[in-house]
């Protein structure tokens, strides 16, 4: 392995491993937005109190049913399974997906389905006092829901959504089974023209890497910018007495 | 004819078999200043959460304004909003600063506007005075400035009757007067009232009528020269022999 082999795979290859990078990105970015919203809907669902029988509660228990079934699948199969299933069981039936639509589709599958566990825990941490206080004041679950518990859940949940982007980042590299232009793909692509293994992976590797610490980077900034500031300014429009 | 704001008659409410209110009778006249007192687990804080429905009665009648609000029909978020609730652990939105915690409801609930919420919520701000502090989260205050905080909240809603539920209990010792203050000063501006406390010295000096719980009845009650110097009952005598030491 040497370094001018290294140079000469990217003046060759850049585009093909910029265009890789950006698919890997786009299917990661979007899929935990994805995911993560599937999470909330489904931490929302779980955690909606019951009243007694009712019409609505005994839909409710269903849907519940339902997307518990869809987290215990989604969590319990390998992604690249979950891939192929996906793709080519839909091609089965004579209609073809778009590669990079299935691969955002089951990567937000997967994500919801993680994230559904955080949001449930997210919300059920947070402590009886903050409903109690929306309730005093007239708010129903919905706007304490909205107004008081979601962001603090939101909050404390994007540690763990940060985690699962980069986690997408990498774990999108077995799309490649169902042909995702994504970097892993792009590549075995390359390799396949030029026989170097060892160099074309050692370059997606750091690329990887690159992506993934950028990503943990603007989280941390994302947290820090919701806490906002440490200190906090007096208000100087009144004089105190 | 007293000007009843709030009656409550034969309340019961258990928690599971245990009895933890029965038969209570009881209420409060507008402009009137009231204070619970009892052991603990005398069911006095129950009562309290009872009167705003953060627990169910599990039988009896809440009147409010001539209406019975335990009929189903009842909206009771419409009459939740009559009732400003402090609680023991304040309980202020984490989420929010201080002037949104006091600006939240009146926006949401009463759909006030952004600028009327925020001058009324600056108003009570300065009542408590905490005015100062609008831009503070609540993680940055002590524990008497959240209660502050909680009552300019409370009192933002311009509730008709004000709840205090043990509302110094949790706070240090130096912070328990700033509260007291606060809390007298409200007294002698004629608001509305119900305070469940272990403070006797302030309850003795702020209350008009005290009520004494035991056991999840109510015991006595009357005013404080009565009930708290020459109470009638044997409990009442023995509680207060135990507190006042």
């Amino acid at each position: 392995m040497s370094f001018e082999v290294i140079l000469s795979i990217l003046k060759e290859n850049w585009p093909s491993y910029l265009n890789g990078a950006y698919i890997t990105l786009l299917i990661a970015i979007f899929s935990t937005i994805i995911g993560a919203l599937i999470g909330l809907f489904i931490g929302i669902m779980h955690t909606i109190p019951l009243r007694k029988r009712s019409i609505k509660s005994i839909l409710l228990k269903v849907l519940n049913f339902i997307l518990s079934v869809y987290v215990e699948i989604f969590r319990g199969t390998p992604m690249i399974v979950q891939a192929v299933v996906v793709f080519y069981g839909v091609a089965a039936y004579g209609f073809v997906m778009d590669r990079f639509i299935a691969a955002v589709l089951v990567v937000s599958l997967n994500t919801g389905a993680y994230m559904a566990e955080y949001v449930r825990g997210g919300i059920v941490s947070i402590e009886k006092g903050q409903y109690e206080a929306a309730e005093a004041i007239g708010m129903s679950h919905f706007q304490t829901m909205i107004h008081v518990i979601l962001p603090q859940v939101i909050r404390n949940i994007l540690p763990a959504t940060g985690n699962q982007l980069i986690m997408n980042i990498k774990d999108s590299a077995v799309l490649s089974v169902i042909s995702v232009t994504e970097l892993f793909f792009a590549t075995q692509s390359i390799i396949s023209v030029n026989y170097k293994y060892a160099e074309s992976y050692l370059i997606a590797c750091v690329m990887y890497l690159i992506m993934t610490f950028a990503a943990s980077q603007l989280l941390r900034l994302l947290e820090k910018k919701l806490d906002g500031p440490k200190d906090y300014q007096f208000n100087q429009n009144k004089e105190v007495a | 004819m007293m000007d009843n704001v709030i009656e409550i008659k034969h309340l019961n409410k258990s928690f599971g078999n245990h009895e933890v209110l029965r038969d209570v009778n009881f209420s409060v006249s507008k402009g009137e200043v009231v204070c619970l007192i009892g052991s603990s687990g005398s069911g006095k804080s129950t009562l309290l959460r009872c009167i705003n429905l953060l627990e169910t009665p599990s039988g009896g009648e809440i009147i409010y304004n001539g209406e019975n609000i335990l009929d189903k029909k009842h909206d009771v978020r419409q009459y939740r909003t009559h009732l400003g609730m402090v609680f023991q652990n304040f309980n202020l939105f984490n989420n929010h600063n201080v002037l949104k915690n006091c600006v939240v409801g009146q926006q949401k609930v009463l759909k006030r506007s952004k600028a009327e919420s925020e001058q009324n919520a600056l108003k009570y701000l300065e009542i408590v005075g905490m005015d100062k502090y609008v831009n503070a989260k609540p993680s940055q205050l002590s524990g008497g400035q959240k209660q502050r905080v909680a009552i300019a909240r409370a009192l933002a809603m311009n509730p008709e009757v004000m709840l205090f539920d043990e509302p110094t209990s949790a706070l240090d010792p130096e912070m328990v007067g700033e509260v007291l203050k606060v809390m007298r000063k409200l007294a002698e501006e004629g608001n509305t009232m119900l305070i469940v406390t272990h403070e006797m010295e302030f309850a003795k000096e702020v209350s008009d009528r005290i009520v004494f719980m035991d056991k999840g009845v109510i015991v006595e009650e009357g005013p404080p020269s009565q009930v708290l110097v020459d109470p009638k009952h044997n409990r009442t005598r023995e509680f207060l022999k135990r507190t006042l030491k």
